[in-house]
């Protein structure tokens, strides 16, 4: 490759980022998760508000974040709405990056941090309220867990080794 | 239309635009292309090597426009090799003096140094070249003391920038050569001068370092043109290979409209030097000190007074992430940079603020905007009085994360 594209956002990332849908605490959130690191400049909080039937009736965000980081987390709250929790499961960076137009390649993280975040909500959410383990809710960790996992990682090492945290 | 009309057409253009990211890309003035124009469109852009009218008129008019240059450093015009950026002048400085000198394998160069000195320092490790880095202080000067520990019988050459080009620091060039010509007389001396020249009076018969970078775009001349003084008798080689003409370090064939516009924005800066420094670093002040009393949780980045360059603000405004920061000013209208993790698109935040110990949100959050002789007072309120807004909203997206 003799040149490099830049970080060329499409539409819908900018129109998010000026209008994110979901954003804000939600206080009377039945779960909350986060994940991401500040060392990164990358850290998206889930809120989840779930029902008796496993259904999200509402969710929202917050984030700590470039606007890729903000729109691919509004994006996912705006898809899970009225999702059951396995159906929201279900949801990779992918399914975030293709209904944001795409994210520039340096950019997937984002789709995969908000995906990541989302994840840890649900398991936290049969951990710690419903005390269950659905057969579909996976043992091992997914592929957007372990990035958003293997970012928090590097981000403390890389913080380590140049003495910041 | 196409995805990047589209992302244009959904950002919009404020009714006020502050272009304030000199640091990443600067324009040149009317006054400035008008002095191009003849040079593409009539005459002198013959081959100043060549032996006919146009040859020599070019070359003529060459030797002349290099004496313009070479004036407010005080040197020897023909000291002065013409580069085309001062990426160039640094990767020439550091790559050429080692290809020049080959028993001596080391180069001391400060941790906060442009990425065109560091990266073109440590592209040499595998030819065995070692490279010391010094570290800084808070305010980001170099620690000369820790200079003077490394230098050895080893050192070839020592690379010292003489301002810091993202948080403005003023360094102490002249201790540093100091330092260096006591202990040997022979280590070579190069400062990075890109951010110093035009801001502070650089005078090379005084303080006579072996190598200085300037270049045309920091003092809003025309990109793709720039210098690297060479004091006589300093052994150099170019980086590439070419047919020789005027330009011995920078072989190729001399490019007289852009010398002719560098030529011209060193007249308009110089002509004007005290004045415009005074102006810039009222304007400087205006925003640092504004920043500081309406906006809450901000942190400059960087030295206060003056140990800072006249046209630098940096500053940390603190649970806001960089990226959308920039992105949220610009469709405010105001064009600044970050030294934020995502703007650079590698994990950590800019090596100047983790160098002067900024933690990772402090790093992340930061603001560069320089000013130069175009910026206005009321640009300057315009900024003033949008920022409030614009960090109120980024911080509002941020939320409850606790950082």
């Amino acid at each position: 490759m003799s040149s490099r594209i830049p970080l060329p956002y499409a539409p819908r990332v900018l129109e998010l980022f000026q209008n994110p849908k979901n954003l804000g605490r939600m206080e009377d959130a039945t779960i909350v998760a986060s994940a991401g690191s500040p060392a990164c400049g990358d850290m998206i909080a889930f809120y989840l508000k779930i029902n008796d039937n496993d259904t999200i009736t509402k969710s929202s965000f917050e984030s700590y974040g470039c606007a890729s980081n903000i729109a691919a987390a509004s994006q996912l709250t705006i898809m899970i709405e009225n999702k059951t929790l396995e159906e929201a499961w279900n949801f990779t960076w992918n399914d975030v990056s293709e209904a944001l137009g795409g994210l520039p390649s340096v950019k997937t993280h984002c789709g995969s941090l908000a995906v990541g975040a989302l994840r840890r909500a649900i398991r936290q959410y049969y951990k710690e309220v419903a005390k269950t383990s659905p057969e579909w809710l996976p043992g091992v960790l997914t592929k957007d867990e372990k990035h958003a996992l293997e970012e928090e990682a590097l981000a403390e090492k890389l913080g380590k080794k140049y003495k910041l945290i | 239309m196409s995805e990047i009309e589209k992302l244009l057409d959904q950002h919009g253009k404020a009714i006020t635009e502050v272009y304030l990211d000199w640091e990443n890309g600067s324009k040149i003035e009317r006054e400035v292309l008008d002095a191009m124009i003849p040079f593409y469109l009539d005459r002198k852009f013959g081959n100043p090597a060549i032996t006919h009218r146009f040859g020599w008129e070019t070359y003529d008019f060459y030797i002349g426009a290099k004496k313009t240059i070479a004036k407010p450093l005080n040197i020897n015009p023909q000291s002065l090799a013409i580069t085309q950026s001062f990426t160039e002048s640094n990767n020439l400085a550091i790559q050429g003096i080692v290809r020049a000198n080959k028993k001596k394998k080391k180069i001391i160069l400060s941790e906060v140094e442009h990425l065109s000195v560091i990266h073109a320092a440590k592209s040499l490790y595998d030819i065995g070249v070692e490279v010391e880095v010094i570290p800084v202080s808070n305010d980001g000067v170099v620690n000369t003391d820790i200079l003077q520990e490394k230098l050895d019988d080893e050192t070839l050459l020592t690379s010292i920038q003489t301002v810091n080009h993202e948080i403005g620091t003023i360094q102490p060039v002249k201790e540093a050569f100091e330092i260096v010509k006591d202990k040997n007389e022979d280590i070579i001396f190069h400062t990075d001068a890109t951010s110093a020249f035009g801001r502070l009076p650089l005078d090379y018969s005084k303080l006579e370092v072996d190598l200085a970078t300037i270049s045309s775009d920091r003092i809003l001349g025309p990109k793709g043109i720039a210098g690297l003084y060479v004091k006589e008798g300093i052994k150099i080689r170019p980086l590439y290979e070419g047919q020789l003409s005027v330009e011995i370090l920078s072989p190729d064939v001399e490019n007289s409209p852009l010398l002719a516009g560098f030529a011209k924005a060193v007249e308009l800066q110089f002509e004007k030097f005290d004045e415009i420094n005074a102006e810039t670093s009222r304007l400087r002040d205006k925003l640092l000190y504004g920043f500081q009393t309406t906006i809450p949780r901000t942190d400059i980045n960087g030295p206060q007074g003056n140990n800072r360059v006249s046209d630098n603000v940096n500053i940390s405004f603190l649970g806001c992430e960089g990226e959308a920061l920039t992105v949220e000013s610009s469709m405010n209208g105001i064009y600044a940079s970050s030294g934020s993790a995502c703007t650079s698109r590698v994990l950590m935040p800019s090596h100047i603020l983790t160098a002067i110990g900024r933690k990772p949100e402090e790093a992340h959050g930061s603001l560069l905007m320089k000013l130069t002789r175009l910026n206005t007072e009321e640009e300057i309120e315009y900024v003033l009085e949008t920022m409030p807004k614009v960090i109120e909203r980024i911080r509002s997206i941020t939320g409850g994360i606790s950082l």
